[in-house]
């Protein structure tokens, strides 16, 4: 771990402000990020640390929720409001990481969550991630754990998290405070960024924006269901998940919104998925279609080609049960 | 005086008559408190005044290294040096090696090697300077890969297979492979080392203290005598601590460099390559059966791999050459020079593979010929060692496998796989046998009696296993004495050696011993009662002969008695075959959709002689099938094809079963004594558990879903690829 400041936000504006540097982090829970330091995949100079900063916790917010940046994710997963009319997101909370990490782990600091490449994490091999233009050892080496959708010839870095991909099924929102002071809106869809020629930005988040807020409106479908697929019981990344928000009107898909995680370089979300669905009666040849849609793009190594047929299923059995 | 017994025949049954009642009982462990509250002092737990913060320092690639930087790391602020002293080591010593393991820093043999060391005023300091510390390498590549290389040996045959196999109604040839695993003991690997003048004392996580003394000396080139090491708590071993390792040598050298303590801890990244993984290993399994079952031919062929310079070779079929009898053979390993990180004795080396691949053979095998798995088991049980032709010391098989189907509810089992299916899961079972060789090594222990009650002494650990509470048990049965007045001192090289903890025989090696500096001070105590020894009664204190009865306080008269015991392993080992025994079953469920499975209930019975703690020998028992479970659905280290380095080399990649993977467990223990194995007619426990546990899971999976993993670990992706055919 590189020697770095340490500078306790008074709040927020001044947090951004002292974090409006090159080499700048805020810490929340350090779940990740700490990691990452003793191994100096990161290396900040300046931690400003947000953590006691009051970002408000969850509140109602006219008929959605307003979860402030440093609420946990264990409290987000055991809210009642979460768990009655966003139960997947209480789901997806549920299914990562372990209840020592979820109670430190904050809401702002989880959709930073950054990948498990473990070339990534091994700073004597090549990554375009952590060391921009030193190539890429994950490429012809170990790959079962990487991306499918979203790659470059830079990077094949999965995003490993769960609770970013039930909020995309959500259509939450991300408010952040701009470093200049300004406050800004950010779907899901435009906070993240595909790796292309840069894998080391993954974010529009500039030095010193600081997530303050996530907003999950309304929920546009009452069946909700977070499926994960992994190595063990417990305690493992997404071989494939996928969060779906479903509504029925009249035996037809009023409405779909289809996550997945374990396949994508960022929590995903393809479009032309839901409006495959969305009109239609539920069948095999529909819930196929939606696969073929998904996977149409789909770039696997030798280690990942089990996600296709993986994704293909846990896909039909999870539209199966949102729309049965 | 010392009274010594070479075990060369049965012994007589003694226990039985003493009156405390303390052995086999399930006592609490004596050190139980001090670790769950923190108390005991583990390797890295304390440092002396003045110590310095060593970080070891990774070979990135291959050949000869080159730093580019030192002299910069060493004016970075609060480090005090960088060493690179060619007596450190490449890899932890093997088991029992008792000489230093292959030295040197110039160049690297694999990737992660240790080839520096960076000291510093804090672990912080020495941490961010290590990772500062630019090394390159300029060696090309080197095979890492298995089928890269020419092979060394060849199996053991007799008779011939190939025509068995050709003649017999029933066969099957099937290969199997299973991934380089790791042992992962919660306590990282850790040293602190001091000098007093020329005498080094080193606290350290070890298994097996006289072996490590002699392996540290001869690193460094000094007498062993000058050597002492302390290992009062080891946070588990599994292997893993048998032989001394990167960061006590390292941490020795730097510590005479410095004049002052040096603590080296290794980080959990580097244990996963600096100290021995089991090797992985591509199993032949080649089974001819007649019409009933019963084998004619077995073959178990194994290639395994290490790296140039290391003695070691996964025995993977040291418990097959005893396990069913066959008249047509070929059996044994062949080893790769790979430059992978070194392969070594990780728990059960040998059966907790070998085993496992047999029992998924004889799986598949029943199932061809359509009878009964644990029946074809009983139908193969061999009367006298397939090999030598000896009698068994005892053998338990086939009731450890008619008491465990009885205790699972096999009887119920469907005898065709895909019969039970609830919702999206498939529902199976499966069963394995157990094996696992007895082994007996060489081990001294003191006790002294005084009025206050009895101190044990040797240098023999307690790597979580219970060695406190069973020594406590033994001094204390033979003395009668209470638990609360018998004090054992453990891992420390002042007291008389030990046979270490390692390969299960810890328990009854250095239990005998203690066993007979007892029996020592009983004929002492006896002579004094001037009475025969057989009608001498210890209890509670007391010591009865016939109507007398006196306080041992009285007896000792306010001195102190001494007892020395000698026990070392002889005939009796040669003369008759001495194994352990069991039978595991396991009931799982398999995602039709994912290829996920989970275990839903797991029972094993097991033979081991005579138990000398009911609750630590079930703990082991415990953890052996929760590795079984880790073996079978999760665990394995992924190579990197190019250079052959550990890819998943911490515990969120390399996964270990967790707890939300392992089912009530059910461990049933057969009474038995076998008189073989020495005096308390105990064996080795400590893994028999993983012997073939993983094959009850793989044989469940098959029964549930009709999928037949034959690469180990059964991961979801490989379930389905079987699902999806």
């Amino acid at each position: 771990m590189r020697p770095f400041d340490y500078v306790r936000a008074e709040d927020p504006v001044s947090a951004s402000r002292a974090a409006a540097q090159a080499n700048a982090r805020f810490i929340g829970g350090g779940t990740n990020l700490l990691d990452l330091m003793k191994l100096e995949v990161m290396a900040p100079e300046t931690l400003v640390d947000v953590s006691r900063l009051d970002f408000g916790g969850i509140a109602e917010d006219g008929d959605g929720l307003r979860i402030g940046a440093t609420v946990t994710n264990s409290d987000v997963a055991a809210d009642a409001r979460v768990r009655r009319t966003w139960p997947v997101l209480s789901r997806a909370l549920l299914s990562g990481a372990s209840g020592q990490l979820r109670n430190k782990a904050t809401t702002g600091g989880n959709l930073l969550q950054r990948t498990r490449c473990p070339y990534f994490y091994d700073t004597d091999t090549a990554c375009n991630k952590r060391r921009p233009g030193s190539g890429c050892a994950a490429m012809g080496g170990e790959t079962r754990n990487h991306a499918i959708l979203g790659t470059s010839d830079q990077c094949i870095a999965l995003y490993p998290g769960d609770m970013a991909v039930a909020l995309r099924a959500l259509d939450a929102t991300i408010d952040v405070q701009r470093s200049e002071g300004a406050a800004e809106r950010f779907s899901m869809q435009d906070f993240y960024r595909l790796p292309g020629e840069t894998p080391d930005i993954e974010t529009v988040l500039a030095p010193g924006d600081l997530i303050t807020a996530v907003h999950l409106p309304a929920p546009k479908g009452d069946r909700q269901i977070y499926r994960k697929v992994r190595d063990r019981a417990s305690y493992a990344f997404a071989l494939v998940s996928v969060a779906a928000v479903v509504r029925m009107e009249g035996g037809r898909i009023a409405h779909a919104a289809i996550g997945f995680g374990g396949l994508g370089t960022v929590p995903w979300r393809d479009p032309d998925v839901d409006a495959v669905l969305v009109g239609e009666k539920p069948s095999a040849a529909v819930f196929d279609a939606a696969a073929d849609t998904l996977l149409r793009g789909a770039v696997p190594e030798e280690g990942t080609q089990f996600k296709v047929p993986l994704a293909r299923r846990v896909l039909r059995a999870v539209l199966e049960e949102a729309t049965a | 005086m010392t009274l010594d017994l070479k075990v060369d025949g049965q012994s007589e049954e003694r226990a039985e008559a003493f009156a405390q009642g303390l052995l086999g009982t399930a006592l609490d462990r004596p050190d139980g408190v001090l670790k769950v509250t923190g108390a005991a002092v583990y390797a890295a737990d304390d440092v002396p005044e003045g110590c310095a913060y060593g970080m070891l320092v990774r070979a990135p690639g291959f050949g000869a290294i080159e730093v580019g930087n030192a002299d910069e790391v060493r004016a970075m602020p609060g480090v005090l040096a960088v060493i690179r002293d060619k007596r450190m080591v490449r890899n932890a010593a093997q088991g029992t090696a008792n000489a230093a393991p292959v030295q040197g820093v110039d160049s690297a043999d694999y990737v992660g090697q240790p080839v520096a060391l960076v000291v510093a005023e804090s672990f912080e300091a020495a941490r961010h300077a290590a990772q500062a510390l630019q090394l390159r390498t300029d060696g090309g590549p080197l095979p890492v890969n298995p089928g890269d290389v020419e092979t060394e040996g060849e199996p053991d045959t007799t008779g011939d297979l190939d025509a068995a196999m050709a003649e017999a109604p029933h066969r099957l040839d099937v290969t199997y492979t299973t991934p380089s695993m790791t042992s992962a003991p919660m306590e990282p690997h850790a040293a602190v080392a001091w000098w007093e003048g020329d005498a080094l004392t080193v606290r350290s996580a070890l298994q097996m203290l006289k072996y490590n003394r002699n392996e540290l000396a001869d690193s460094l080139g000094i007498d062993p005598a000058k050597v002492r090491l302390l290992a009062p708590y080891v946070g588990g071993g599994f292997g893993s601590k048998l032989g001394i390792a990167a960061e006590a040598v390292a941490a020795a050298i730097a510590a005479q460099d410095l004049g002052r303590p040096v603590r080296v801890v290794q980080h959990r990244r580097q244990v996963f390559e600096t100290v021995t993984r089991r090797s992985e290993t591509r199993q032949r399994l080649r089974l001819a059966a007649d019409r009933t079952g019963k084998l004619s031919g077995i073959g178990q062929e194994a290639w395994v791999s290490n790296l140039p310079g290391e003695v070691f070779q996964e025995p993977v079929t040291q418990a097959t050459a005893f396990a069913y009898g066959a008249v047509h053979r070929v059996i044994g390993e062949r080893l790769e020079r790979l430059h992978r990180p070194a392969a070594g004795s990780v728990r059960a080396p040998g059966e907790a593979v070998g085993v496992t691949i047999l029992e998924c053979a004889m799986d598949e095998l029943a199932n061809d010929i359509g009878i009964d798995p644990v029946e074809l088991r009983l139908r193969n049980i061999p009367d006298t060692d397939p090999e030598g032709g000896i009698p068994f010391s005892s053998h338990m098989l086939a009731e450890a496998l008619k008491t465990g189907a009885r205790r699972f509810g096999w009887s119920d089992r469907a005898p065709k796989p895909r019969a039970r299916r609830e919702g999206e899961w498939w529902i199976g079972t499966g069963m394995s046998a157990a094996f696992r060789v007895n082994v007996m090594m060489e081990a001294e222990a003191r006790i002294a009696l005084s009025p206050e009650g009895a101190v044990v002494e040797t240098d023999m650990t307690d790597i979580g296993t219970g060695t406190y509470a069973i020594l406590t048990q033994i001094a204390g049965e033979a003395l009668g004495l209470p638990a609360e007045k018998v004090e054992v001192r453990l891992g420390d090289t002042t007291y008389p050696p030990g046979s270490g903890s390692g390969g299960s025989w810890g328990a009854a090696t250095t239990g005998n011993a203690v066993w007979l500096a007892a029996q020592e001070i009983r004929a002492e105590l006896a002579r004094r009662m001037e009475c025969g020894e057989g009608e001498l009664t210890l209890k509670d204190g007391t010591a009865t002969c016939g109507n007398r009865r006196v306080a041992l306080a009285d007896l000792l008269d306010g001195a102190t008695l001494e007892g020395h015991g000698h026990i070392e392993a002889g005939d009796a080992f040669s003369k008759v075959r001495q194994s352990t025994f069991g039978a595991h079953f396991a009931e799982v469920a398999v995602n039709d959709v994912t290829g996920e499975v989970r275990v839903r209930r797991m029972s094993g019975t097991f033979a081991a002689g005579r138990i000398l703690n009911e609750k630590t020998a079930r703990s082991q028992c415990h953890g052996g099938l929760t590795w079984g479970i880790g073996m079978a659905l999760t665990e394995g280290m992924v190579h990197d094809r190019r250079d052959g380095h550990i890819v998943n080399r911490d515990l969120a990649e390399y996964h270990m079963a967790v707890n939300a993977d392992v089912p009530p467990l059910d461990v049933h223990f057969l009474e038995e004594r076998d008189p073989w194995a020495g005096p308390l007619m105990s064996k080795g426990i400590g893994e028999l558990g993983i012997c073939g546990a993983a094959a009850a899971v793989l044989n469940a999976i098959h029964h549930a879903c009709g999928v037949r993993v034959r690469d180990l670990p059964a991961t979801p992706d490989r379930v389905l690829a079987g699902l999806e055919e």
